[in-house]
């Protein structure tokens, strides 16, 4: 292992950077199984906070051993999800959207008052989420492995699902829910079944990365972060199993790999401003482009099948030539 | 009808007030501190969510979507208000326009660059939420990049310099409490209501105001009566961002310190002020601005300033649970 | 006043109209008539401007407005009364009518409105009562008044008599013949081609996106043809 990153160093890919990609692509797999059954659903940075304050939380406070710890984050996760998704699921797109975005704030808000609000109700003093302050000095004890192997787990599961009943059904729903209703698919069911498993995965990233981060706090899973999870699949694409993965790790690659090329320096030696000490607002920047660009021009995303058939074709003129009449 | 809004805007005011109060004092047996700056500090806080929440509102009714980036707009008309202050040492009576005007032009980029294109596409209206998300950060990025994240303030020098502002605060005594209430204030409370009676007034009987209705009913109607739809896209979109731009200036003499950030703040509060109000209800927007100012100075005053974001986004969650239509919104009622 | 030229429009994959070629004389009234999908609200759809040909051209008064965008050609006065009664339901009368006029900066625009309303009482009486709480009937009388406060020079209806009852079907083709008498030229798109032939000079027939016959009204309500598929 270390001798592949020593070979890779030279374009910015070191052993933590390739750690966050895993990260950023598992998290794009939780909100691809959504959007693959039409639902535009922004509460997996919720979940995701979910999953990581209750492993770190058993892991720091209780002791427990990291692999429960970060199975009960998921489960966590995934009971919270069977509870919202019955009500939330109900809206569709603009509503959905909402409905998710105050469920991942109410999230976020309850975890940085766990404490006081304990305190308020049961007139003692506990020291659970930390509050706003979050939770210091957290071991490292994911390592890359963990990652690789979560994201084969979940690679493989969607891989399955694009040829199951199960994501016939979701790919039905998600052209026209009430065709898919009249077909005998039962849509509430199936998605809520696909809420509860994006719901899982994030709340899974999120303890791995807790255990990765050293320190934790609420506002690390507020809007911006279901933002870049957002962006993770609209990158990559949302009808083919590879495109979160893809989506997530060049995303997060890319701000490796311009620091790596010195590219910030030179547009900032361009426009007269040092630019490197700007990494969160070059960021968003690329964010917001990479948002509206293949939204616009590439719907398809990155790992479009067709995108690159057409490529390809373009590519090789010679050869459509010769085949054409 | 424009007395009826004024109904509801009062009696948002003070229903939003008096329940959480009474509530408070009677159940509780909680002392509101003070209630009559409550009241007053809600009426201005509220002023400013409308006016917020008013362009959201507008271009939901109209255009049928939901524009993430407006609380980047109304940074920005902030910015650019301050900015006329700070660096063209424009008073600000003068800076007021310049930030409306500023927040009405980059309004109308966002719709160039992130709505534009898709709406030639005839995309579903989820690819252009996803859009706006994407200008909304970029416009967020650039503001730190060129304002820098460090908190600015307008110069107290340029707020003296307003009629009225010379030598202290206005002080109302009251029967039994002082009432602080500063002249801006007052302005912050009734330029937003001008405002809104304009808007309605523009929406319900100019010429233009009634094309943007008939566009928002049926954009092939609009074309074949002779409106230029693409052009009261680029109108609405102006005015929205006319409004933010006004809440932004506003905001940023209320709190008297600016950042990038305020507008990510207000986004989500904003986004609470129409549901609360009705999606794309123009009068629901305003009473939605003030039963949310109500809700959170209500819980700072009860001591729970900390949970006052907790109750907010949970009626944000709850309400479109129970009630998606908001809570002014007649259920299958048209848009505008 | 009108030529259309070798027009091609298509929706996707599906073509609409394979070719077609027609005129419109000024004051004339010519009619369109043919089956359901045969092709006629998709040309009078091309004609406004709300779908764009894939061939083809469009002179109106000998100027070419294909693919010009359709707000530009209604205010050249080729106006569309669309399918369905398209009326704004949550304005009222007045104001639907009012709304004709938009582009309109003259002084006349009350008086015209008031011209609707001795033409069309019932809507006079319903002024205040917003458009969508007509009858049918009603919304189809206002849908051609609010046209006409547009002053057309070419007014294009497509089906006005859809769904009416049988009255009502006379009244609305007595409006389509005081029209005429003002001047106005009439393009008629009917699938009731027993009275649209009554009322027009010139007639076209379209099956499948293409014309298939023509002449004038008489000849074609003597067309054995015609007879066999549209009046029989
Ligand atoms: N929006 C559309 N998308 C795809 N195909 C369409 C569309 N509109 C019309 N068509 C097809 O184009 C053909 C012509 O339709 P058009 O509406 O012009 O017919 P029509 O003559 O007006 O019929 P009708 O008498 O029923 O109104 C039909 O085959 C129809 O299915
Ligand atoms: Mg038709």
């Amino acid at each position: 292992m270390d001798a592949v990153f020593d070979f890779l160093a030279p374009v910015g890919l070191n052993e933590t950077n390739f750690q966050f990609m895993l990260i950023a692509a598992i998290l794009g797999c939780s909100i691809y199984v959504t959007l693959y059954g039409g639902m535009f659903s922004l509460a997996n940075a919720g979940f995701m906070a979910i999953g990581t304050y209750v492993s770190v939380v058993l892991t720091q406070r209780y002791d427990w051993p990291f692999v429960p710890a970060i199975i009960a984050g998921m489960v966590a996760g995934g009971l919270i999800a069977i509870i919202v998704g019955l009500p939330v699921l109900r809206l569709s797109d603009i509503y959905l959207a909402i409905a998710t975005i105050g469920f991942g704030e109410v999230v976020v808000v309850l975890i940085r008052n766990f404490d006081r609000i304990y305190e308020e109700i049961f007139d003692k003093k506990i020291e659970i989420t930390g509050g706003g302050k979050g939770i210091k000095n957290i071991p490292v004890t994911t390592d890359t492995l963990h990652l690789i192997i979560f994201l084969l787990i979940v690679v493989y599961f969607l891989y399955r699902m694009q040829h199951s009943r199960f994501g016939r059904a979701l790919a039905a729903i998600r052209q026209d829910e009430t065709v898919a209703a009249n077909l005998g698919i039962n849509v509430v069911y199936y998605k809520n079944v696909a809420f509860i498993i994006g719901a899982m995965i994030a709340a899974g990233a999120g303890g791995l990365s807790g255990h990765l981060n050293r320190v934790i706090e609420p506002d690390d899973y507020d809007f911006d972060r279901a933002v870049d999870i957002l962006t993770y699949a609209v990158l990559g694409g949302t009808t083919f199993f590879i495109g979160p993965v893809v989506g997530g790790m060049v995303l997060r690659y890319l701000p490796e790999l311009l620091r790596r090329l010195k590219v910030l320096s030179f547009v900032g030696s361009i426009v007269g401003r040092d630019l490197t000490n700007e990494q969160a607002a070059v960021d968003g920047i690329i964010n917001g482009i990479v948002l509206i660009l293949f939204i616009v021009y590439l719907p398809g995303g990155l790992a479009d099948p067709q995108l690159w058939k057409s490529l390809y074709r373009r590519l090789r003129p010679n050869n459509t030539q010769k085949g054409a009449p | 009808m424009n007395l009826r809004t004024l109904f509801y805007v009062l009696s948002a005011i003070f229903l939003g007030f008096l329940i959480p109060y009474l509530i408070a004092t009677y159940l509780f047996n909680k002392e509101v501190l003070s209630p009559e700056q409550q009241l007053a500090n809600a009426m201005w806080r509220g002023s400013i969510y409308s006016l917020f929440a008013l362009g959201y509102a507008l271009i939901f009714s109209i255009l049928g979507l939901l524009n993430l980036a407006h609380s980047s707009v109304f940074m920005w008309g902030g910015y650019i208000g301050l900015m006329s202050v700070l660096k063209l040492d424009m008073p600000i009576w003068v800076a007021m326009p310049v930030g409306m005007i500023g927040g009405g032009l980059v309004a109308v980029s966002v719709d160039v660059i992130a709505f534009m294109p898709l709406r030639r596409r005839n995309a579903p209206r989820i690819s252009q939420l996803i859009s706006s998300i994407g200008a909304s950060v970029i416009l967020l990025s650039l503001a730190t990049l060129i304002f820098s994240s460090t908190p600015k303030r307008f110069p107290q020098d340029s707020i003296d310099a307003l009629p009225g502002t010379a030598d202290k605060p206005l002080t109302w005594l009251l029967d039994n409490a002082n009432v602080r209430i500063t002249p801006i204030q007052i302005a912050i409370f009734v330029i937003p209501i001008v405002l809104m009676f304009l808007l309605e007034y523009m929406v319900n009987s100019l010429k233009i105001g009634k094309a943007m209705r008939v566009v928002a009913f049926n954009q092939r109607i609009a074309r074949l009566l002779s409106i230029n739809v693409g052009n009261i896209f680029a109108f609405t979109f102006f005015l929205s961002g006319v409004l933010a731009g006004a809440a932004g200036v506003l905001q940023g003499l209320a709190f008297n310190s600016m950042t990038p950030y305020m507008g990510a703040t207000v986004a989500l509060k904003g986004l609470t002020v129409i549901v609360l109000g009705g999606l794309g209800n123009i009068r629901g927007a305003v009473v939605g601005g003030f039963l949310v100012a109500n809700i959170e100075i209500m819980s700072i005053a009860l001591g729970y300033g900390w949970l006052s974001d907790a109750v907010v986004f949970s009626s944000l969650f709850l309400i479109l649970l129970v009630r998606p239509q908001g809570l002014l919104g007649e259920s299958g009622k048209m848009r505008a | 006043m009108l030529v259309v030229e070798d027009l091609q429009v298509g929706y996707g994959a599906i073509i609409a109209l394979r070719g077609i070629s027609f005129k419109v004389e000024s004051g004339q009234v010519v009619t369109l008539i043919g089956a359901n999908g045969a092709g006629k609200s998709t040309t009078l759809n091309t004609l406004s401007g709300l779908l764009k040909p894939r061939a083809g051209r469009i002179l109106f008064e000998n100027v070419d407005i294909t693919g010009k965008r359709a707000d530009v050609i209604s205010q050249k006065g080729l106006v569309q009364v669309p399918e369905g009664r398209l009326i704004i339901a949550p304005m009222t009368v007045q104001e639907n009518l009012e709304m004709g006029a938009y582009k309109r900066t003259d002084s006349e625009i009350n008086s015209d409105i008031q011209q609707v309303f001795e033409r069309f009482p019932r809507l006079g009486e319903r002024r205040k009562q917003k458009a969508g709480s007509l009858s049918g009937g009603e919304q189809q009388m206002l849908a051609v008044g609010r046209a006409l406060m547009m002053r057309p020079k070419l007014i294009m209806l497509d089906e006005p008599s859809m769904g009416l009852a049988p009255m009502l079907v006379n009244e609305v083709f007595s409006i389509i013949r005081t029209i005429k008498a003002q001047g106005t030229t009439i393009l008629l798109v009917e699938q009731n081609a027993r009275k649209a032939l009554q009322v027009a000079d010139y007639a076209y027939v379209l099956e499948r996106g293409s014309i298939v016959k023509e002449g004038s009204a008489a000849a074609l309500q003597a067309d054995e043809e015609v007879i066999q598929a549209y009046l029989g």
